[in-house]
């Protein structure tokens, strides 16, 4: 009855409704420029027209002019000289360490017993508590800001390391097993390798880490340093200064965050 | 060189679930045994303990007479996921089989080039795993394999990944290596098609704690078997009802942990 009607009026057609969009993400990349641009340009003309306070917060031309005149003094490779050396040897020590470390919890039963509680007891302590207790051991040189470096960095590397190491694929491990690899090519050719973007994604925190303990370190009895720079530039009320050396640590931030991106698209460059 | 399995018993844990009971079987040279049976029947473990990678409970494998000397891996096994690493190239991947022996560079790339050209992958040999598909990435998994020159191949569901069209292909490719070279193996599958087609005998395992419960022989030499040869068909009708109960028990009894 109803059935038959229904069969003579031809359906009405429509398209099926899209619903797939929404979470994918588009590369734009004239946006960011712009966002910045923009910013800056809202801040200058707050400042140029008195809206914000000259002591609050300087105009960033004032802030370009404290960064050339650092770089005209030459005060400016003295400083970050001094930050980057600080920052690369502490880094670097505490990774390879941290890495060394790393690999031996995972590779190894009675280390990993012994030192993984160890290490979740004192990855949480803010590394600069530490501070104190670091330049009473090794002087208020550059001792004590290195081993802070060393130890913030020491310790996210550990945790990347071998949280990359019990990820790595076990059928890979027994595959190399089942032709008679040896234990060392497995950890060379297969585990590292394997644990590799973990590890790198460990850096990029590892080095924000460092940075922050880099700063903190320098304000305490360095006379040179990105740190020391802006300590002495904010005990003077000297604002322009004081945001010319935030800038430098943004640029430095993001210079070395452009390098890990580097590093990762050449070491995995065989991921998709 | 030929292996033969004594009373393998196999528990995981002890006193545990059996989840082999009492295997006996030989796999003589130049042989393709296949290993039918439902899934979760132990096949896996069975391959694993004949390779040395798992130890039984109870029983030994035992290998009769000596690998040739220019075997380098004697038991050498072909992975359902292939196991490839996906940061080295095809030829890497290979080339991974033979670093840890002392052949020397320019032998090695002498066995890689002839594995390559034998399983035809030559114009392969610098892509990534990425860039190759299902049936690609297991043909470079038995290059591997051929490539330390095995005394038995052991395959776990080698073709049970990949679409039933490259399965077919690569069947083929598996018979005709098979024709020009007489490879040993023990072939795990689920697939009765795949068993009937490249075994000399095939041996049904019952549901779990798996015990052999026949092993038939197939006379037709394997070059001369077709998807619809009547002979095979038999073979495959006869597997089948005795697989069927025991997939269908094996079924309800996971339904029921
Ligand atoms: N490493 C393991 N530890 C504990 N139980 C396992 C392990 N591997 C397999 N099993 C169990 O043993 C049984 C047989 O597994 P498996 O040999 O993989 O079967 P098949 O390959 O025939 O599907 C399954 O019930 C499985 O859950
Ligand atoms: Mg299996």
């Amino acid at each position: 009855m109803s059935d038959a009607t229904v069969a003579l009026t031809a359906p009405a057609e429509k398209p099926v409704r899209f619903r797939g969009g929404g979470f994918r993400t588009r590369p734009l990349g004239i946006i960011s420029p712009i966002v910045f641009v923009v910013v800056i340009g809202l801040w200058e003309l707050g400042s140029q027209s008195g809206l914000i306070g000259k002591l609050i917060l300087p105009a960033p031309s004032e802030a370009l002019q404290a960064l050339l005149e650092l770089i005209e003094t030459g005060n400016l490779w003295k400083h970050l000289g001094a930050s980057l050396q600080r920052l690369i040897v502490g880094w670097t020590a505490g990774t390879i360490l941290g890495i060394g470390v790393g690999l031996a919890i995972a590779l190894f039963s009675y280390v990993r017993a012994g030192a993984q509680p160890l290490v979740s007891a004192i990855f949480p302590i803010p590394k600069i508590a530490l501070l104190p207790l670091f330049i009473i051991w090794f002087g208020i040189g550059e001792g004590s800001k290195i081993a802070t470096i060393l130890f913030g960095t020491f310790f996210p590397t550990v945790i990347a390391t071998y949280g990359g190491v019990d990820n790595v694929d076990r059928t890979l491990i027994r595959m190399a097993q089942s032709f008679g690899v040896s234990w060392s090519s497995i950890v060379r050719k297969i585990i590292i390798p394997g644990a590799m973007p973990a590890i790198l994604s460990g850096f990029r925190i590892s080095i924000a880490i460092a940075i922050v303990l880099l700063v903190a370190a320098e304000m305490i009895g360095a006379e040179f340093g990105v740190g020391a720079y802006i300590l002495l530039a904010g005990s003077l009320v000297a604002t322009d200064q004081l945001i010319a050396g935030v800038a430098i640590l943004s640029a430095l931030g993001l210079t070395i965050a452009w390098l890990i991106g580097k590093a990762e698209s050449y070491l995995l460059r065989w991921r998709t | 060189m030929e292996i033969r399995l004594k009373g393998i018993s196999h528990s995981y844990r002890d006193g545990g679930l059996k989840v082999l009971s009492d295997i006996n079987l030989s796999i003589r040279e130049g042989e393709i045994v296949c290993l039918i049976g439902p899934s979760g029947c132990g096949k896996s473990t069975l391959l694993r303990i004949i390779g040395g990678l798992e130890l039984p409970s109870a029983g030994a494998v035992l290998q009769v007479g000596d690998p040739p000397p220019t075997s380098l891996n004697p038991l050498t096994y072909v992975f359902q996921d292939f196991a490839l690493l996906p940061w080295r190239t095809v030829e890497g991947n290979i080339s991974l089989a033979l670093e840890d022996h002392p052949i020397g560079r320019k032998m090695r790339n002498e066995i890689i080039d002839g594995v390559l050209a034998r399983t035809n992958l030559t114009e392969f040999r610098k892509a990534y795993p990425r860039q190759l598909s299902g049936g690609m990435k297991q043909r470079v998994a038995i290059a591997r394999a051929l490539s330390v020159n095995p005394a038995v191949m052991l395959m776990d569901e080698p073709l049970s990944a990949l679409d039933s069209q490259i399965r077919e292909i690569l069947m083929a490719d598996l018979i005709e290596l098979w024709c020009r070279e007489n490879f040993t193996a023990f072939y795990v599958t689920h697939n009765l098609a795949e068993a009937v087609r490249l075994g000399h005998r095939v041996a049904v395992l019952s549901r779990r704690p798996g015990r052999i419960r026949e092993i038939i022989e197939i006379e037709t030499p394997l070059d001369q078997r077709s998807a619809d040869s009547p002979e095979l068909g038999r073979h495959q009708q006869h597997l089948w009802e005795m697989l069927r109960d025991e997939a269908r028990a094996a079924d309800l009894e996971l339904a029921n942990v």
